[in-house]
């Protein structure tokens, strides 16, 4: 028998800090783990999306007159060409789906940060620097909040002209205000306690103050909001593009392709399913996952 | 030589929401000299933090100066205050409150190296547990979070971070109050082993008057933001002249044989007045067992009474003679 010499390292103690514990607790809920699985999927058919139209020989905006339509014109429905079949002018639905996905992403992580990170810079400036700063920029979420959203990305759209860019930024535009709240509710408590006057006394300025002594303090409901924010930027993305406020044709996206299918929804049902499928699963992915998150940062909110 | 610090006839109000005016410090003029332990002793409520708080110069005086190591600081800039944060620091009462909660106890102690660019990375961690070691933790747990560890161990990273940049003075502000008795005197010892070793001057604030005994060469006696007695420790435990000292006294348990005739049990009759609308003349009057007219129309100077000498001052018109006792006075009194 050889005797094996070990050197045992010291242990590096690891702190646990409320934040890993979240992420312990995470992992351990069935639900938000599976849903969790079902956004890498949908995020790996984004990225993959070119894999899709090499597999199929589809490109996405390639159009089909001759075998993706009927003889009368119609889309034609799934087979072993067009797995999901095809839309109204005769381009593969699958592949279009994929390439779909790309844009809801896209817009729900774009549009989403730059939400939070407006909101969270804003929402602590009023909380912490308070007085006139606080007032003005209460009174802004406030009028940002009341602001039909609807009604004003349509006008905007409509003297910009749709784009990518004006999407996101649109959609940015009207959300800070709800994280912004958030963070300045918070923000208005924190900054009494005590280590906020120790960080001072040792010299920190207010920018110190907010960003390294505050800021990790309002992260846990600020991730909370963020993941259940996600969804509901794609949805706002698919709205506008179903208004036709989203991206100029031929670029695929779920909602323009919902708003095409319109017509044939009597005679090519899967023109409408298939996209509509698309655009449910990854919202009710993101929100049960948001769902997951919320309890566990917060074991104690009741799951009503 | 010039005192650490002086403050001169400092005020300090608070605005309420109905208009009225908290008078949290109310003229005090103090000093304290290099390497001394200054106690600053008084119940709830009489002031004690909001002193601490503008001699540290995190709030601004309404009216008074404060000069430390021979500088006015009483109108300084920030900038200016950034350089005196090095050399004046604050050990705070609640040793939860005052760590963050959702920061490493490395980065917690780390931070004033940090904030005036001293030293950064592997530099800054080794400080750090440097640092760890010296105030008795295990500098194995520099990542961990302030809830994994007990009340003093809290406080005693409390300690390190105030002693990071080597500061001229500390202010204690109830350091240990919130901690078990038995956790006390190990941080109280803490304290004076460091108090040794750096040549620091404390200003040790507390309502229990044991523990400030233990640790002060001189002792200030607060009352409704004024200063009633000043005196070296065991001049005021001797001399005692002021009858809220006595009161306060006289709350202790015998500890000392010998002073133990002359103790007497006085208990305070009325709660202590607000701070809002203090009372005229001397503040003490409307519970002092030795008030007489003038008491409540002119207010006593602090100066030295009777035989003092210039260390011991009073603010007090009837100070108690040695060996007077103050239950007499009540009886006279009614
Ligand atoms: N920021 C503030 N705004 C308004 N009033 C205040 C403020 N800080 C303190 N006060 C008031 O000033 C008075 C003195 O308070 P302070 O905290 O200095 O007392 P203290 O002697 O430290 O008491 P404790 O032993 O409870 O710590 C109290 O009446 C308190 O209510
Ligand atoms: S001045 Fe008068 S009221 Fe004040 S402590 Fe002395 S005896 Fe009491
Ligand atoms: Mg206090």
């Amino acid at each position: 028998m050889t005797a094996i010499m070990e050197v045992v390292e010291a242990p590096q103690i690891q702190g646990r800090s409320p934040f890993t514990l979240a992420m312990r607790r995470l992992r351990r809920d069935k639900v938000a783990m599976v849903s969790l699985a079902v956004i890498a999927l949908i995020v790996l058919m984004a990225v993959f999306a070119p894999v899709f139209a090499h597999l199929t020989g589809h490109p996405p905006n390639e159009q089909y007159r001759d075998t993706g339509l009927t003889p009368d014109g119609l889309p034609r429905g799934p087979d072993g060409t067009f797995w999901l079949g095809t839309d109204d002018l005769g381009r593969d639905v699958l592949v279009r789906i994929a390439y779909g996905a790309r844009v809801s992403l896209l817009v729900g992580v774009a549009a989403t940060a730059i939400t939070v990170a407006v909101g969270i810079v804003l929402g602590l400036a009023a909380g912490f620097l308070g007085g006139i700063v606080d007032t003005v920029l209460a009174r802004l979420i406030d009028v940002v909040l009341s602001v039909p959203f609807l009604l004003v990305a349509i006008a905007l759209v409509s003297v910009t002209g749709p784009s990518l860019t004006i999407t996101v930024l649109v959609i940015g535009f009207f959300s800070w205000a709800s994280v912004a709240r958030i963070v300045r509710g918070q923000v208005l408590s924190l900054r009494e306690r005590e280590f906020v006057e120790a960080a001072r006394s040792l010299g920190a300025g207010d920018t110190r103050i907010m960003f390294v002594d505050i800021l990790p303090n309002v992260l846990a409901p600020v991730i909370v909001y963020t993941t259940l924010l996600v969804p509901v930027v794609i949805v706002t993305q698919a709205t506008l593009s179903f208004l036709g406020l989203g991206l100029p044709p031929p670029t695929a996206d779920w909602g323009g392709m919902i708003n095409e299918a319109q017509a044939y929804y009597t005679t090519a049902w899967w023109f409408i399913l298939f996209p509509g499928l698309a655009l449910l699963i990854t919202t009710l992915a993101f929100n049960l996952f948001g769902d997951g998150v919320r309890d566990a940062f917060d074991p104690r909110a009741d799951r009503s | 030589m010039t005192p650490l610090l002086r403050i001169e006839d400092v005020h300090k109000e608070f605005p309420t929401q109905r208009r009225e005016v908290v008078h949290a410090v109310d003229g005090v003029s103090l000093e304290v000299r290099r390497g001394e332990t200054l106690g600053l002793v008084g119940e709830t409520g009489c002031g004690k933090s909001t002193l601490a708080r503008c001699i540290a110069r995190l709030y601004d005086v309404t009216s008074g100066s404060v000069w430390f190591d021979g500088h006015d600081i009483t109108s300084s800039s920030r900038r200016e205050l950034r350089a005196l944060r090095r050399s004046v620091q604050v050990i705070f009462q609640d040793p939860y409150g005052s760590l963050n909660p959702r920061r490493r106890v490395g980065s917690i102690i780390g931070d004033p190296f940090a904030i005036h660019g001293i030293a950064a990375g592997p530099e800054r961690k080794k400080k750090v547990q440097e640092l760890m070691e010296l105030v008795g933790l295990n500098p194995e747990h520099y990542n961990r979070f302030p809830a994994e560890f007990s009340g003093g161990q809290r406080q005693r990273i409390g300690v390190a971070r105030a002693l990071a940049l080597r500061p001229k003075l500390v202010i204690c502000d109830e350091p240990v109050s919130a901690l078990d008795v038995s956790i006390q005197a190990q941080i109280i010892n803490l304290l004076a082993d460091l108090q040794h070793e750096f040549d620091l001057t404390y200003v040790f604030i507390s309502h229990d008057l044991s523990v400030v005994r233990h640790v002060s060469d001189r002792i200030a006696v607060m009352y409704l933001g004024k200063i009633v007695e000043v005196a070296p420790t065991e001049e005021l435990f001797g001399q005692t002249r002021h009858p809220y000292t006595r009161a306060l006294l006289s709350a202790l348990p015998v500890a000392d044989p010998d002073t133990a005739d002359s103790r007497e049990q006085i208990i305070l009759a009325g709660d202590i007045p607000s701070a809002v609308g203090p009372p005229t003349g001397c503040r003490f009057h409307t519970r002092c067992p030795k008030a007489g007219a003038v008491c409540g129309s002119s207010e006593p100077p602090l100066e030295p009474v009777l035989d003092d000498g210039p260390e011991h001052r009073t603010a007090c018109f009837f100070p108690l003679t040695i060996g007077e006792n103050l239950s007499a006075a009540v009886l006279k009194a009614s």
